[in-house]
């Protein structure tokens, strides 16, 4: 399949805070990053609090300038870019970016009205189910009332690209549920839509790809297939993602026996090594190393209480990242 | 539940257009709300009527209404453009709105000029209430000083709005919302803009102030009928300093 164009890349962009003369010195919030974002793709951006989600995603929109490195949206630097680029970009804030003594109805009016041809405000709110609060003032909304608020006004200029940052924070799960409808049609659109959550399960069902951050990099990216395992050890399952294998051991193993094990095998969740304690395989590459467990279980002389088949999920490559 | 059909054909409107409805926007959102109206007009219309009836609570002299409207519209303008701008500004600051229209086709220049035809738009209110009052209790401007009022009211518009959002750009929102008062409340009572200052020792300092030079400019262009050229290069003079500050210390967010 033709992989379609990129919208944004940014190439070794590093942006740091304070001087190197200051007693606090020069902090580097974001230490190289590379990232490429295409039309028509959903590409998240993951990272635990602090890892440089936001300030990838302020230097992308122009908003901050990198210290060094290069953005290119559109083809153009957004720093520098005018309106006629500004026009093409929808820009959803963490913190929503409204004024609250505004009415949201005018909030997205004036939006609106900065654009040549905006999708009516109407349609928006309709698609949003915004029609019970269109004229009560910002500040008394809910969290998640403000998020449907400022989605829609990133939306209203009908973007080529649109960034959003944290656009299901405060959304109970049924408002979660038509947001994601949005932006899967968005996508059919050929919008390019870079977004920052927590939700990993939601990530992984949307992100065409997916960039992991720490510390001021980019760790792990790729396809979720691709991070989960399932495009490389060939036991892809039908949601796409590798296995691992779970057990509960029904006594305490010795390190030899640890050792002795055909596979990796390590504590889930960071249990203690007792009887009950539920043992994994981070990543199966085929129904032959069942074999080898269970050979290897004979071989300590250990019957599992339980065994269980799970999909690796994005949630662990996260874990993993987190943690190392 | 509705479908957005729409292919995706952004494209920004003309330039003049953007600039026009967010100062269109901006001017409506200060005119409705309460305690900047309370600020702008009602305070100073207090002032007025309360400065123009001074003899009934101090045996000593009391400038005319000729003195005194000039000072209270210094004080109206100062009111607009530095505490009402700078309050809401510090406060879109504070909720990121700044930096969100910074990413629209508007873009920070279009921000500040929408900003500055609000002011305008609410200084000419003032000037039109205020103005009216004054009349209605006896103020008799010299007709040709009236156009020289005009150019005077946007030199200290755009100066006290550019200090206002120096501040705004720079502190946090709730200091900005103390300093702002603070600092109208001293310069309304001392800084010369309401009553004339001594022109001798000390007072001829704070003629330096950006008040001082509003409240003589207005009062020379209403009295005398002439251009106040030395007020105006004054308050020239403060506000290419807080432009200039404020691009070098403006922060968006």
């Amino acid at each position: 399949m033709p992989q379609h164009p990129p919208c944004l890349t940014l190439r070794h962009v590093r942006y740091a805070v304070g001087s190197a003369r200051s007693p606090q010195g020069l902090k580097e919030i974001l230490r190289g990053v590379d990232l490429t974002a295409r039309s028509g793709e959903v590409t998240v951006l993951l990272g635990p609090n602090g890892a440089g989600k936001t300030t990838t995603l302020s230097c992308a929109q122009g908003l901050l300038h990198p210290s060094q490195g290069s953005v290119a949206l559109l083809g153009q630097d957004p720093f520098r870019a005018g309106a006629e680029l500004r026009a093409r970009v929808g820009v959803m804030l963490q913190d929503g970016g409204m004024p609250q003594s505004v009415q949201p109805r005018a909030l997205l009016k004036h939006v609106a009205s900065l654009h040549q041809d905006p999708w009516p405000v109407d349609d928006l709110v309709s698609r949003l189910d915004m029609g019970d609060f269109m004229r009560t003032s910002i500040r008394r909304l809910s969290g998640g009332q403000k998020q449907r608020v400022a989605l829609a006004a990133s939306l209203l200029g009908r973007p080529e690209v649109v960034f959003l940052d944290e656009p299901t924070a405060g959304l109970d799960p049924q408002s979660r549920q038509t947001v994601f409808g949005l932006i899967d049609e968005l996508r059919e659109m050929g919008m390019g839509i870079i977004l920052t959550t927590h939700l990993l399960e939601e990530a992984q069902k949307l992100a065409d790809s997916v960039f992991i951050l720490k510390d001021g990099e980019v760790v792990r990216h790729g396809s979720v297939a691709e991070l989960t395992g399932a495009a490389a050890a060939g036991a892809a399952s039908a949601d796409g993602a590798a296995r691992r294998m779970v057990f509960t051991a029904s006594r305490t193993l010795t390190r030899a026996e640890i050792g002795s094990a055909p596979v990796s095998i390590e504590l889930d969740g960071g249990a203690d090594n007792a009887p009950g304690a539920t043992w994994m395989t981070p990543r199966l590459s085929g129904p032959g190393q069942l074999r080898e467990l269970a050979a290897w279980w004979e071989l300590i002389d250990m019957m599992p209480v339980e065994v269980r088949m799970e999909a690796r999920t994005l949630e662990d490559v996260f874990w993993e990242v987190s943690v190392s | 539940m509705t479908a957005l059909h729409a292919p995706l054909a952004p494209a920004p409107r003309p330039a003049v257009r953007r600039i026009l409805s967010h100062g269109i926007y901006e001017t409506r959102n200060v005119l409705r709300n309460g305690e900047q109206l309370l600020v702008s007009l009602i305070l100073p219309l207090l002032v007025l009527f309360g400065a123009h009836r001074l003899e009934l609570i101090t045996s000593a002299a009391t400038p005319s209404i000729d003195v005194i409207t000039p000072g209270v519209l210094a004080l109206a303008v100062m009111a607009s453009a530095f505490t009402g701008q700078g309050i809401a500004t510090g406060f879109e600051r504070q909720y990121g709105v700044l930096a969100y229209l910074a990413t629209t086709p508007l873009g920070a220049t279009g921000l500040i000029l929408g900003k500055a035809i609000a002011v305008l738009a609410v200084v000419a209110v003032q000037v039109l209430v205020i103005g009216t009052a004054g009349l209605v209790l006896g103020w008799n401007p010299d007709p040709v000083g009236l156009l020289w009022l005009g150019v005077v009211v946007v030199l200290g518009a755009t100066a006290f709005t550019a200090l206002g959002l120096l501040l705004a750009g720079t502190v946090r929102a709730e200091a900005t919302l103390a300093l702002t008062n603070v600092i109208w409340v001293l310069l309304g009572a001392a800084g010369g803009s309401v009553f004339p200052l001594d022109h001798d020792g000390a007072g001829a300092l704070l003629l330096l102030l950006p008040s001082a030079a509003l409240g003589e400019g207005l009062r020379t262009a209403a009295l005398e009928g002439s251009f106040p050229v030395l007020e105006a290069l004054i308050l020239a003079g403060w506000a290419a300093l807080a432009v200039l500050a404020a691009r070098r210390w403006f922060n968006w967010r």
